[in-house]
This record gives structure tokens, sequence and C-alpha cells, in this order.
């Protein structure tokens, strides 16, 4: 075993138990948390991957920003202990058993695909980091227009918010 | 110092994909039930990231950046319609805001 | 053993991570003494003064009497959660010290950069992502507490950290742009230099209304005075912490220390050169700074030893004076002299800032809440864009005008 196995490892049993407790859980807060879990791992997942900017972006935007403002709609309608009403029976029964189901033919097909069976075993390019002076030429080069829609999609987003909370007069 | 293989990413990346979807199946309330739709971008995240170093290219990197700011956007709205429906219903369960079922 | 030989850099990471915890946890302790004696002496005050020479041992009595406190969980609180709260925030505030770079990576042992003990090339991003899940400390102590005004505090408290993070964010992008770089100790190293071949070449001077965007609203971010509406005890009891005792409430004191001392250091590094020393290198007498300060400070405290302590206090200070005296001989060796020049500017710098903010804390009166807001969101914010607009612009003039 050497240590990127053992990050690996360690992250991504953190990573499933995290999602897992999203689902188990019945306060709100405890999915919350739970998922903040998942998406620090998944950071760290990223930093063993090579890409630095993005792992800290993942941290910065979902773990800081998302989460805390899911946190804290939480706390603010005071949302208690979800209950457990059975209206669909089909969701009860057939929910968990398909979401496994899924999830493996996922991984299956992932793997067993045309790109998958290319890169499956590949090691994957080299153990350098990426740059972010790279990464950022790439995003205002290439990828000018999508990231300039970006922008007015979030001053759309901002503005949605503000009318939904803007309170009638 | 070896490298994990990529495989191992993708697999975590569909399993995490799969409890998203159980979770956005078999939860009642609207704010776990988002939680699990960020749990599945995440999912998708990770295996941008583990394709773009398959590949080594930054093209996937890019891409998660992009579907970063659009959930950062998306949440931001979902909430404030979450409040809102809150504020209407007094209620966050997903089964009782039912005036649109036939 | 295998492991071990293998990966080197486990060891020597583990050894600076052990000295920092140990010099940050003393620095915490003696934060809450310095505070008060600051604030007492501007209050025309003495502050502690009893336990030991100047109050010196209070912070030793403070530990003591929490460690011997009653632990208390409120009934119907949540456990996991409340316990999980103040532990979140004292361990994020002490991890972004680790990103800090204390003095040159010219200074080194077993070939690796001791005086830092993570140098990431993107550090500030990763400062900022572990301050930015600091939030999640107050709220949930706020939540868990199963109590209103914890709620109302934690609240208030996730709010303004929010709106003040992205203020915070925007003031430090213009010093990004300048120095063309994330990584903290390539950022100080862009501020070498001097102008008129005095004044020191620090981002402070170009990007005057960055620092003050900055300063502003990382005070709000760590909850200090003016902006401490989350504690403001006259409203809401004791805010987030209403509820904690003991170990546990001192747990949040400590961090919210750390969190000052990270964000002086982050101003030091951005703005005031980090490391580098103010003056110019042809002032080679400046080098002399540290043992002379220190030998001074013997001095003064044999002074007091001598006409002004009484019993224990005497042997305390006895004490006290010759470590200061042994320390500042030992910086006149050249080289401790030549190791001590980057920490010890760096740390004057911080001590500066630490100043300041104690400073603020005894003369301005706290905001009310809707002040507080509207100040982040429709003064603050804005003119944080402003700058962060005219320095591209000017960076990005000249090559505009060479185009057209």
């Amino acid at each position: 075993m050497t240590l990127p196995f053992i990050m690996f490892f360690v992250c991504a049993a953190l990573a499933v138990i995290g999602a897992l407790t999203l689902i188990l859980a019945r306060e709100p807060i405890h999915s919350a948390l739970a998922l903040v879990l998942v998406m620090v791992s998944l950071a760290v997942l990223y930093l063993l991957l090579g890409a630095e900017f993005i792992a800290a972006v993942q941290i910065i935007v979902y773990a800081g920003a998302i989460m805390v403002l899911f946190v804290f709609v939480i706390m603010l309608l005071n949302a208690g202990v979800e209950e457990r009403t059975d209206y669909s029976k089909l969701a009860k029964f057939a929910g968990l058993p398909l979401g496994i189901f899924l999830s493996l033919a996922l991984a299956y097909w992932m793997l067993e695909s045309f790109i998958g069976k290319q890169i499956a075993n590949g090691l994957g390019g080299t153990n350098a980091s990426v740059s972010t002076r790279e990464l950022s030429a790439q995003l205002f080069q290439k990828y000018l227009f999508p990231f300039e829609a970006t922008s007015i999609l979030i001053l759309i987003a901002i503005l949605g918010a503000l009318v939904l909370a803007k309170k009638d007069e | 110092m070896s490298i994990v293989p990529i495989s191992y990413y993708l697999v975590l990346s569909a399993v995490l994909f799969g409890l998203g979807i159980v979770a956005f199946v078999v939860k009642r309330n609207i704010i776990t039930i988002f939680m699990a739709i960020e749990l599945m971008l995440n999912a998708v995240n990770l295996a941008f990231v583990a394709f773009a170093r398959a590949h080594n290219q930054l093209d996937g990197l890019v891409f998660v950046f992009f579907v970063i700011v659009v959930a950062a956007a998306e949440s931001a709205v979902g909430l404030a319609i979450i409040i809102t429906v809150y504020q209407n219903r007094q209620t966050l369960n997903l089964e009782r805001i039912n005036l649109l079922k036939f | 053993m295998d492991f071990i030989t293998q990966h080197p850099v486990l060891v020597v990471s583990l050894a600076k991570i052990v000295g920092l915890m140990f010099v940050l946890m003393t620095t915490l302790a003696y934060l809450s003494w310095f505070e008060r004696k600051v604030i007492a002496h501007i209050q025309s005050r003495w502050g502690p003064y009893y336990v030991g020479a100047h109050g010196l041992l209070q912070p030793l009595a403070d530990g003591v009497k929490f460690l011997f406190k009653e632990d208390l969980t409120p009934p119907g609180a949540d456990r996991f959660v409340y316990i999980l709260a103040p532990m979140l925030a004292l361990t994020l505030a002490m991890t972004t010290l680790a990103l800090i770079p204390f003095g040159p990576p010219s200074v080194q042992w077993l070939g690796e950069s001791t005086l830092i003990v993570a140098d990431s090339s993107i550090g500030l991003m990763f400062v900022f992502a572990i301050t930015s899940i600091g939030v999640y400390g107050v709220a949930l102590a706020g939540w868990s507490s199963n109590s209103k005004y914890p709620l109302l505090g934690g609240l208030r408290s996730s709010a303004q950290m929010i709106s003040y993070e992205v203020a915070l964010t925007l003031a430090v992008v213009g010093v990004v742009l300048l120095s063309g770089t994330l990584n903290f100790n390539e950022m100080i190293q862009s501020q070498s230099g001097y102008y008129l071949h005095f004044v020191p070449r620090w981002n402070v001077v170009p990007q005057i209304v960055g620092f003050l965007c900055y300063f502003m609203s990382a005070v709000a971010e760590t909850n200090r005075a003016p902006f401490d509406l989350p504690e403001g005890e006259t409203e809401l009891v004791g805010g987030f912490h209403t509820e904690y005792s003991s170990f546990k409430f001192a747990m949040f004191f400590m961090a919210e220390y750390a969190n000052m001392i990270t964000v002086s250091c982050l101003a030091t590094i951005l703005f005031f050169g980090g490391w580098l020393s103010p003056f110019p290198e042809s002032w080679t007498f400046m080098r002399y700074l540290p043992p002379v300060g220190l030998l001074a400070l013997a001095v003064y405290l044999a002074y007091d030893t001598v006409v002004l302590a009484r019993g224990i206090a005497r042997i305390q200070l006895i004490v006290v004076t010759a470590g200061a005296l042994v320390i500042g001989l030992a910086c006149l060796h050249p080289v401790v002299l030549a190791i001590i020049q980057g920490p010890f500017w760096f740390l004057l710098k911080v001590g500066l800032i630490m100043f300041f903010y104690v400073w603020t804390r005894a003369t301005l009166p706290r905001l009310r809440y809707d002040q507080l807001m509207s100040f982040g969101w429709k003064f603050l914010l804005p003119v944080a864009l402003a700058n962060l607009v005219i320095t591209a612009l000017v960076k990005v003039w000249p090559m505009l005008v060479n185009h057209g």
C-alpha cells in the first residue's frame, strides 16, 4: 500500500459513508453535514487527481457557500425531523434495490464502454498537478463565451432569488 | 510513487451517483431532495475530473468549473423557491405539496 | 519503518506541525492577555495585574478555570452536533496557519522549507477554502443548542459571514491581479523593491482601497467589534455560544483568536510584504533590530524586577528577563541573525495589525444589524468591485495602448 492508495480508500469510504448518512439521517441538518463530508472528501480526491484549483473551488463554492446556504435555510425554516409518509409504495419498496442496480449498471457501463476500455486500467497521464495558469488560459480563451454566459446566468439567478424573496407590499 | 487507476474513481463516481438517485427517490423533505441533486452533480464532477486526468486534457476541469457555477445559481434560486413554498404551505414534505396533483 | 523511510516528507511535516501547534497554543493563550491589557490601558485601567508580574500568568489561571468548570449540555440539544461545532471551529481556524509562510523559503532543513508547513501553489485559494467552512462552527453551535438566542445568533452570524466573505474575496483579487500568482511566497517576492529608494514597494500603496475593504470585511468575518453582532450581549445574551460552558466555550474563544491571527497574517502577506524588511538592504544596521529590541526588553524587565516586583512575581520576572537576555544574545550570532530576519518582520507586522484590531474594538460602538448588512452589500461590495475593475484596467492599459 502506498500513500495515494491509502488516501484514495479513506476518502472514498468517507464519501460513501456520507452519501449513506444523507439517505438514512432523519434530521435535515445531519443530511446536510453528511453532504459536506462527501464534498470535502471529493475535494481531497481532486487533489489526488492533480486538480488543485478545482479542489479549492469545490470547497469554497460547494462546501463554503452552497451548503452553508442549505444549513441556513434549514435553520431559518426550523425544519424538524422528516416525517415518514407512505403515499408512494413504489418508492418505498423499489427505490433502494433499483438504485443499487442502477449504480452497479452505471459503473459496469462506464468501465466497459468504448472510452472506458481504453482507459479503465490505465494510470492516466502524469503525476504532476495542473497549473492554474493553464486552466485559466483555457477558461478565458477557448471557453470565453460559455464563461460569459454563466456570468449572465448568475446575474439572472441573483435577480430571481431577490424577486422570490421580496415581500409583497 | 504509484498512482491510483482511473477506473477506481469511475466506480466511486457511479456509486455516489446511484446513492444520489436513491436519496432523490426515498427522501420526502424538499431540502434533502435538493441535496440529493447536489450529490449527483458531485458524482458527475468526479467522473469529469477523472476523465480529464485520463486524457490529460483540461476541458474536463473547465466543465467541472461550469457545473459548480451552475449549481451555485441553481441552489440560490431553488432555496428561494423552497422558502416561498414553506411560507405558503407551512410544510416541507413533498407529498403534502400536491395541489396540482391529479 | 519502511513506510516512513519512503516518505521522509511525513516526518518533516509532522515536526513542523507540532512546532507550529506549540507556538500557536501559547500565542492564543497570551492573546487574551494582550487584548485585555491593551483595552485596559486605552480605558485608563490596569487590566490583569495580580496573577504573576503584569498579570503574565493570567492565561494559565484562565485555562485552569475553564478546565475545572462544569461541562453542561442543554436538554434537547443535538449531542453530536453540539460537540462537533466547537471542534470544527477551532480545528479549521488553526488549520489555515499551515499555509502561512513565516519566513523566506531559503531557510531550509533536510531540504524542506522550514518556516511554512505546506507551501501550496495556490495557497491563497486554500486559505479561503478553509475559512469559508469556518461558518459551520458558528451556525451549528447556534442550531444544536436548542435554545432561541443561540439560534438567532447563529443565523445572524452565518448571514453576516457569507455576506462579508464576498467583499473580502473581491478585495483580495486586486492583489492577485498585481502579483499574478496565488502562491504566498511568490506574492511576497513580487512586493520587493522600493519607491524612491526607501518607501517599500508593498501592495498597500497601490491597493490602499483594497486594503481598507479587506480589513473592514475581515473584522466582520471574524465576528469582532464593531461587527460582533452574533454575540451582541445586549440583545442575544451571548450569541451562538450562550449554552456553551467549560472547555467548549474556551474552544470558541481560541477559534476567534486563531481566526484573527489568520486574517492578520493574510493582510501582512497580501498588503504589507510578508517577511520582507521595510528597510533597504543598504541599511545593514537594521538587521540588528531583533536582538537590540530583545535586549532593551531585558533591560526594562530587569529594572522592573529590581524596583517594582515583590515575592513570587519577582522570581517569575527574573526567569522572563533571563529568557529575553539569552534569546537576545543568541540572535547576535550571524547564523541565527540571518534566520531570524524573516520571522521577526512578519510577526512584528502581524502584531501591529492585531493591535489595530484591539484598538478598533476599544474605540468603536457596535453597529445595528440592518446597518451592518447594508454596509456590507451596498457600500463595501461596490467599492471592492470598483477597485478590482480599476486595477484590472491599469494592468491591461499598456497592452491596449500598444495594440490600438
